[in-house]
């Protein structure tokens, strides 16, 4: 189980590299496949957290690279001109609050940091990790994201 | 002949006076009996707390952004974009003077549950009385009480910017009749006891239904259609339909509903957006048993697509 997790993970970031080595991707689908790891990695924590997975050290350390990886490379992907296409629920504030919209990115990713260097070492670690993550999560939802 | 005119004349100004005095009795601000406010004791602090997060109170009243205890500053000054204008919420903090400390428990009251301000004027339903009738002076004395323990602030809010005829407040008179009441929205044929509090969380206090149920061209909700979902009345988006036929919740069980309310994470670990972000943060205040009761009732309103 902590083997498949890992290498899931693993294997979404080895994917993410890859692509944007080649910088073949469209933005919107960059940043969507980003979200789509933090997703994940958000959904590895919550179920140690909620007692459906037992306590997994490296497990958790997988989900919070996913997140601190995927955040540092999120905010690049919004050029002007990707406000729309692919079903993007980007909302507009991204490109007229830029600097803000960067900054609580970068929040998320600087948490995950701060989580790396200290493991949670138990089931309730992972619950106060999960519930300051995804308070995070919805700072930024909140302006930033168009359900359409 | 000239005798005859005046008395048609006569007459017909006595048809129209009926008219405009009916119309008037029928759309005048209509608050409680002041004995409704009699009696009620000491308010339950903690019953009024719930109903102050439920209520969802801060969403509108707390500053542009507060966390923290700062979410508890009732400062007002947001302003509420709506196809009618732009709506400046007022200071409903323990000041004295800027907010409603020196308010009376029948003053806030009805304008709680009668949608009357203090000066006996109709409130906008930007405010949701529409919702919060369905609470009880009881209720009221408690949250009333609540409040009191609040922090004071001397913010004063611009007045709303309204186009015609929305800036005259007697025109809400209309609105209201054809729209306020008090009624249950939903006929559960139940009397089980958690999912009738779930009934008065949702359609009361909690007011999701003025989101989450599409509204008609004059702005009342469609009875049809509750919690349904529709466009986004403050923008962009879609919000959606939250009964059991919903293509996107319908699906979630009630541990999945309370589990979001509680995290903001959705079943497949989603994150809660847009302005259900600041209705989750007060949700998660509530007690395990009011967020399954609110589930339990979500999970039995009629079904809509």
């Amino acid at each position: 189980m902590r083997l498949k997790s890992t290498v899931v993970i693993g294997a979404v970031l080895g994917c993410l590299s890859f692509s944007s080595a080649f910088a073949q991707e469209e933005p919107q689908s960059a940043r969507q496949a980003q979200m789509k790891v933090v997703g994940q990695s958000m959904k590895e924590l919550g179920a140690i957290a909620k007692g459906e997975k037992p306590y997994d050290g490296a497990a958790v350390k997988a989900a919070l690279e996913g997140v601190s990886t995927s955040m540092k490379a999120f905010p690049d992907q919004f050029p002007a001109g990707t406000e729309t296409g692919m079903e993007t629920e980007a909302a507009p504030a991204i490109w007229e609050k830029t600097d803000d919209f960067r900054a609580k990115s970068d929040k998320l990713a600087a948490e995950a940091d701060t989580l790396l260097a200290s493991v949670p070492a138990d089931q309730a670690g992972v619950g106060a990790a999960m519930k300051a993550l995804g308070a995070t999560c919805g700072d930024c939802h909140e302006t930033y994201r168009l359900k359409r | 002949m000239a005798l005859r005119w005046t008395r048609i004349l006569g007459a017909g100004a006595a048809v129209v006076a009926v008219g405009v005095a009916a119309a008037w009795f029928l759309t005048k601000p209509a608050p409680l009996p002041e004995d409704s406010w009699a009696g009620l004791g000491e308010p339950d602090l903690a019953r009024g707390e719930t109903l102050f997060w439920v209520g969802g109170c801060a969403g509108c009243h707390a500053a542009k952004g507060a966390t923290g205890d700062a979410v508890k500053v009732m400062s007002g000054g947001l302003p509420l974009t709506s196809p009618f204008g732009t709506f400046h919420v007022p200071n409903i903090s323990s000041d004295p003077n800027a907010g409603i400390g020196a308010w009376t428990l029948a003053e806030f009251g009805n304008a709680m549950l009668r949608g009357v301000g203090k000066g006996g004027e109709h409130l906008y339903p930007s405010f949701p009385y529409t919702s919060y009738a369905r609470m009880s002076p009881e209720d009221v004395n408690n949250l009333f009480g609540y409040m009191k323990t609040l922090p004071a602030s001397s913010n004063v809010a611009p007045p709303h910017e309204l186009g015609f005829p929305y800036n005259i407040r007697a025109t809400l008179g209309g609105w209201k009749f054809l729209f306020f009441n008090s009624e249950p929205w939903v006929d559960l044929a139940s009397a089980d006891e958690k999912l009738q509090r779930g009934q008065f969380l949702v359609e009361g206090p909690g007011h999701c239904g003025e989101c989450h149920t599409p509204r008609n061209a004059l702005g009342g909700l469609e009875a049809g259609q509750w919690l349904a979902g529709g466009p986004n009345p403050e923008g962009e988006g879609r919000i959606p339909n939250i009964t059991p036929g919903s293509r996107s919740v319908g699906s979630w069980s009630e541990g999945d509903l309370v589990n979001y309310f509680q995290t903001g994470f959705t079943p497949d670990y989603d994150s809660v957006g847009g302005s259900m972000v600041e209705v989750q943060k007060n949700l998660s205040h509530l007690s395990q048993g009011d967020l399954e009761a609110i589930a339990a009732y979500l999970k039995a309103v009629p079904e809509r697509q």
